[in-house]
């Protein structure tokens, strides 16, 4: 099993790797770069060439790519060519809040689904099942960012309840209740985006394992509904459940782009899109090597917490 | 096999059993009229191809058939006591712990997830009442009955650590733990290695010896059954051709199909100068039965009538009877003459 | 006698699919309004809806018997932007269905034809670009182009026929087995032949189910970028970008707000449902108890 671990993690890295050479020749050869954006029509080449020389852009390709990637490993991310201002100091503000509002959205969203997914499958045609399944099917194909405006509207304008903007009002910066009052809609945006796929994915498998065949041979020797749902389903359908936990990992990163531009919460989402905008390359960078190495760190994660907890896997190791 | 005297007790007795199932927007009729019984301490072989219904019949004793299943029956008796008018949960009471079956795939029998101890300890406990100690020390005894080795370090083992024969021990030993009065195994070695089929039915049988309990075994291989079984019931499109003793079904067949069975397997003392003969034609239809002799289409000597109505069936012994329009005689004649035309 | 079962095949899926549908009224409701919204968009050209007649004095009307969905921030009639920002996005959507459809049945079959080298390689850059997450990649690429329709129909579609070439390739590897593929290699028969009249039939079920679910994702895409400034741009607008001028004016005129919204869930549940189907006629359940 060790070995396997192992093996998975080796080949994480070449993928991580490629994915920052990707990255950055992505952007080398973008229509229009740092260089660019410093610089008029008006200056002479000279004026050019020396800014270039200063910033590095007169090595060749490789070198800058060589720098780049070390710079990252030591915790430079580079600078924005729009504000000037360290990435890596501007992410350090915008990822925790990120994460503040991912984390507890994606965690609810997760058990809910289970839950209902459970309840579902367990249910399969009667009145639970068709309620959770027609409102998972519909709520597949609800933009998270019209559920928003729903809220906005309703919570916001017409009921006036919480505000709609930002992540604090000025001034409030330590309360917590100012800083529930503005979470709880983007909260809710995003847990009602995570569940309806969740839901179906669980209901799914809830359905398949209670039509396998070993559940036939449980109910032969006598099993109750109970002890067969508990005792064995259950087991069965979490046990994918819990390794896809993994794939979730890049959503503390880029998970609430949307949602975040809408309500401006203060987190990478907004950051990001405005890099995207304004052609603020080295931004851009960064978050996609962030967020790709989050995927790839994520898919090992599943992988090997499937290692750890499915029994035939254990031994194949 | 020699007969005892004694008039022996049955332990189930249907009449009259019919499944339908809904699906797809159509109606399946399964099993449309057996009536069968099982004296207790005997083997009963039910033999008939696929789609002949077999499965669906003792499932359908069980009342393990899904919830867009109708089963009727004008009696379903086991060990005197009346299965249809229990409800669910005395029906539940009794699955596993008096009559207990095993299926065909014991592949896929087994919850991947958890041990072979958990899955036999699941069954002690829920039907004898065992703690965890006892339960543990029956369970290494009821694998050593099945002939697992090891039994000890077997039983945290998982499933998938075990050959397709094993993983059928282990269930047989499940359906064992609560001495059930009878035992359903539903072609329990189809899906396996010809080998391991032999070391199967064999463990069956000497259980049988052993614990005196009874035993229904499904299958479409009349071959297999020969020297196992007791008795020996035959179906076809969901209904019982004939049905007799062992002896009486090899030695005496009545009914046509049955024959044609007979003749589609090799038998090892005719020297090998026989002919196989593979029955023409297709099973029937279970959503347009025929309204006659369900095997009509397929049969050397139907006739009109034979299509017009279900046969009555005819008695030949105690023992025996066969649903034809034809008696046993009347088949030999036909079957002499087709034999000096053919 | 094949025939008989071919037809007996046909008639069970037929059944399959009534009898889902029998149970699912959400389904055949949103269906026919699926149907309503394409003809209209269809049709739009053809319909006396003045989509870019400004009329300052009526802006920001409610709906009305004049003006169905109401009037936007500058007295335009919604129900004509609606229609015709429609038909923008199910354009939009079923161009990038279609580039994703023909990526992916090509670098599946190819994968799953070739084998060895290339379908290495194809599976590879599928891993990579299944490591961007999918809204960071598109977002990038689409700075790249020029915004506009032509490039989100090819966002879309580079990025999205991944799944469809998954699918291809498995069907492809399985169907590569049987014998008449091995046949017609053996005879000399070129590769594209073998793609196009053997393969392709087989996998077609697959590849109409999968179109269905590329749709609605297309949808959905199209929105979100839309929503963010990186879709459709001006004049032009879609569903996705009504929804975007909506939020200024939200607080007291939501129905630019809400019908829009409304009609992108109708048309993507439809498009769910019709995959639904489609899988039911492709692969109606086996019976319980069949086998015996």
């Amino acid at each position: 099993m060790a070995r396997y671990i192992l093996k998975r993690i080796l080949t994480a890295i070449p993928m991580v790797l490629l994915i920052t050479v990707l990255c950055f020749a992505l952007m080398h050869f973008a229509p229009y770069d740092a260089i660019d954006a410093m610089t008029t029509p008006k200056m002479s080449q000279e004026t050019i060439n020396l800014i270039k020389a200063k910033y590095g852009y007169d090595q060749p390709v490789y070198v800058q790519y060589v720098r780049w990637l070390d710079g990252i490993m030591n915790g430079n991310f580079g600078y924005s060519i729009v504000t000037k201002q360290s990435i890596a100091a501007d992410l350090a503000v915008r990822l925790p809040n990120t994460v503040k509002l991912v984390l507890p959205a994606f965690i609810t969203a997760y058990i809910l689904a289970v839950v209902l997914g459970l309840i579902a499958g367990a249910n399969k045609n009667k009145k639970a099942d068709k309620i959770i399944d027609a409102v998972s099917s519909v709520g597949i194909a609800v933009p998270s960012f019209w559920f928003a405006m729903l809220l906005i509207f309703a919570l916001g304008y017409k009921l006036k309840l919480l505000p709609i903007v930002g992540m604090h009002a000025v001034g409030k910066e330590s309360s917590i209740t100012d800083f529930l009052k503005h979470f709880i809609m983007p909260f809710l945006t995003l847990t009602v985006s995570f569940m309806p796929a969740n839901i179906k994915f669980v209901r799914s498998s809830t359905l398949t394992q209670f039509s396998e065949d070993y559940v036939l041979v449980q109910r032969a020797f006598g099993a109750t509904k109970s002890e067969i749902m508990f005792k064995h389903v259950c087991k069965n359908v979490l046990l994918p459940v819990i390794t896809r936990l993994g794939m979730a990992l890049p959503l503390l990163v880029t998970g609430a782009i949307i949602t975040e531009s809408v309500f401006s919460w203060p987190g990478v989402g907004p950051y990001f899109i405005k890099a995207i905008q304004g052609m603020d390359y080295p931004i851009v960078m960064i978050i996609l090597v962030l967020s790709s190495t989050m995927v790839i760190l994520g898919n090992l994660l599943s992988d090997i917490l499937y290692c750890l907890i499915d029994p035939r896997i254990k031994e194949m190791g | 096999m020699e007969e005892t005297l004694e008039k022996k007790e049955k332990i189930l007795s249907a009449a009259d059993i019919r499944t339908t199932f809904h699906t797809h927007g159509r109606t399946v009729q399964a099993v449309r009229g057996v009536s069968l019984y099982v004296e207790s301490g005997e083997i009963l072989a039910v033999v008939g191809e696929s789609g002949s219904g077999k499965s669906v019949l003792m499932k359908s004793v069980m009342g393990l058939m899904p919830d867009n299943a109708e089963v009727k029956a004008d009696e379903i008796t086991f060990d005197g006591q009346d299965m249809l008018a229990m409800d669910p949960e005395q029906l539940r009471k009794m699955r596993g712990k008096e009559i207990a079956m095993i299926f065909q795939d014991p592949m896929t029998a087994l919850n991947p997830l958890k041990t072979i101890g958990s899955h036999l300890m699941e069954v002690l406990k829920r039907h004898r009442g065992m703690d965890k100690e006892a339960a543990r020390k029956e369970a290494v005894s009821v694998l050593n009955q099945v002939g697992i080795p090891s039994p000890e370090k077997r039983l945290g083992q998982y499933p998938h650590e075990f050959s397709g024969g094993m993983r059928q021990r282990v269930l047989i030993a499940m359906a064992l733990c609560c001495r059930p009065k009878l035992l359903i195994a539903d072609e329990p070695t189809t899906a396996l290695d010809v080998t391991i089929q032999a070391q199967i039915l064999d463990l069956l049988k000497s259980l049988q010896e052993e614990t005196g309990m009874s035993i229904i075994l499904i299958t479409h291989d009349l071959g297999v059954v020969a020297s196992l079984s007791h008795r020996i019931a035959v179906m076809y499109g969901g209904l019982l051709m004939e049905e007799g003793t062992t002896e009486e079904i090899f030695y005496s067949p009545k009914h046509p199909y049955t024959r044609a069975l007979l003749h589609a397997v090799p038998k090892p003392h005719s020297g090998g100068k026989e002919r196989l003969e593979p029955i023409p034609g297709m099973a029937p239809s279970l959503i347009n039965p025929p309204s006659g002799c369900p095997f009509a289409e397929r049969c050397k000597f139907a006739c009109e009538d034979c299509r017009k109505e279900i046969p009555q069936y005819r008695t030949y012994s105690e023992t025996q009877r066969a649903m034809c329009i034809y008696s046993g005689e009347e088949l030999d004649h036909k079957e002499g003459e087709v034999e000096s035309h053919g | 006698m094949m025939k008989e079962k071919r037809n007996k095949d046909k008639s069970i899926r037929i059944d399959s699919v009534k009898l889902a549908l029998k149970h699912d009224k959400a389904a055949v409701i949103s269906l026919i309004l699926l149907g309503i919204i394409i003809l209209f968009a269809l049709l739009a050209p053809f319909l006396p809806m003045e989509p870019n007649a400004t009329d300052i004095a009526n802006r920001l009307k409610e709906p009305s018997l004049t003006h169905w969905f109401g009037t936007d921030e500058v007295g335009r009639d919604y129900f004509a932007r609606v229609i015709y920002g429609g038909r923008v996005s199910l354009i939009v959507a079923f161009l990038a269905m279609l580039t994703s459809l023909t990526i992916g049945v090509a670098a599946g079959t190819i994968a799953g034809l070739t084998g060895g080298i290339v379908d290495m390689i194809l599976m590879r850059i599928v891993d990579i670009l299944h490591s961007i997450p999918w809204m960071v990649l598109v977002t990038v690429v689409s700075i790249f182009l020029k915004p506009g329709i032509q490039s989100i129909i090819l966002v879309i579609g580079l990025f999205t026929w991944m799944e469809i070439a998954r699918l291809v390739r498995a069907e492809t590897l399985s169907l590569k087995e049987r014998e008449f593929i091995l046949y017609a290699g053996f005879s000399g028969v070129s590769k594209w032949k073998i793609i196009i009249s053997h393969i392709i039939p087989s996998v077609f079920p697959t590849i109409i189910v999968a179109a269905t679910t590329s749709m609605a994702n297309a949808i959905m895409t199209e929105s979100s970028l839309s929503f963010l400034g990186v879709g459709i741009q001006q004049p032009m607008s879609s569903w996705g970008s009504l929804l975007q001028n909506a939020q200024g004016t939200m607080q007291n005129s939501f129905h630019m707000a809400l019908i829009p919204g409304l009609l992108i869930i109708i048309t993507i549940f439809a498009f769910n449902k019709l995959g639904n189907l489609l899988r039911v006629y492709v692969e109606p359940k086996v019976m319980s108890g069949e086998k015996e």
